[in-house]
């Protein structure tokens, strides 16, 4: 049985800059609802995606010239597919860890978080080479 | 989007406001930071907080470490329920003292 086919409701293409996300999280936001998403799932929609973003704000560039993010959201019957590229050298997935939580410091909690709210997350080299992408899904519940 | 501090019986109510996010947690942290500088017992009121990432709380962590480290008590009060949802993620619901509301907080003994 093939995989439920998914249709691009938006492609969003900004600088890797924190002071962008807010801008994009207005619109994730606004994706979420417009798809039927409650507003709980709605808010850990906007989280992983403000997560992702600013792993590729804090990492994916370091010591070069700021790059651009592509987002890409998808959706399904019964899904969203939110997908993260950037357009840095590539990470090994096996970094990409979340920290045990009981060391409490600052800092570290985003691949966690991520996990976390999301049904599927999914990390590795751009299939051209050019780059990192992290793909999340989110599946409809109950509204909550 | 401000920050705001006053002085209640004695403590310190520093108001949060807006989204807390990789872009503005700098500036929170320093000014929580100041905050838990002064020698008081702090509490943080987040009832205008619509939005806290990792970064945000990361903010508070640390303003909580700077505040045992002090021999002094930083809580949270009025947290959003997008906010308690990610302390609950971070377990960090076990770590703050979390208030209802601001004025339970400043009723209570910390």
């Amino acid at each position: 049985m093939s995989a439920p086919a998914e249709e691009c409701l938006l492609e969003l293409r900004f600088p890797a800059r924190a002071d962008r996300m807010v801008l994009v999280r207005e619109m994730v936001r606004s994706a979420a609802r417009f798809c039927g998403f409650g507003e709980r799932d709605t808010q850990d929609i906007v989280l992983a995606v403000g997560e992702a973003c600013q792993n590729v704000i804090l990492h994916a560039y370091l010591g070069r010239e700021v790059g651009p993010i592509v987002l890409g959201i998808l959706r399904g019957a019964d899904r969203l597919v939110l997908r993260v590229t950037d357009f840095g050298p590539p990470i090994d997935p096996a970094t990409v860890r979340p920290r045990d939580l009981r060391d409490l410091r600052p800092g570290g909690l985003g691949t966690y978080f991520i996990q976390q709210v999301m049904d599927t997350a999914d990390f590795g080299p751009a299939l051209d080479g050019t780059g990192n992408v992290l793909q999340m899904t989110k599946k409809k519940g109950p509204a909550t | 989007m401000t920050e705001v501090i006053h002085e209640v019986h004695g403590r310190l109510v520093a108001t949060l406001s807006g989204e807390i996010d990789l872009d503005r947690a700098p500036g929170v942290r320093d000014f929580l930071l100041g905050c838990v500088g002064r020698g008081r017992d702090v509490v943080v009121d987040l009832s205008q907080v619509s939005y806290i990432d990792s970064s945000g709380i990361a903010s508070l962590v640390e303003a909580l470490q700077a505040a045992g480290k002090g021999g002094t008590r930083l809580s949270l009060a009025a947290v959003s329920p997008q906010a308690l949802r990610v302390f609950e993620l971070a377990r960090l619901d076990r770590v703050f003292t979390i208030h209802p509301d601001l004025d339970t907080a400043l009723a209570a003994g910390h």
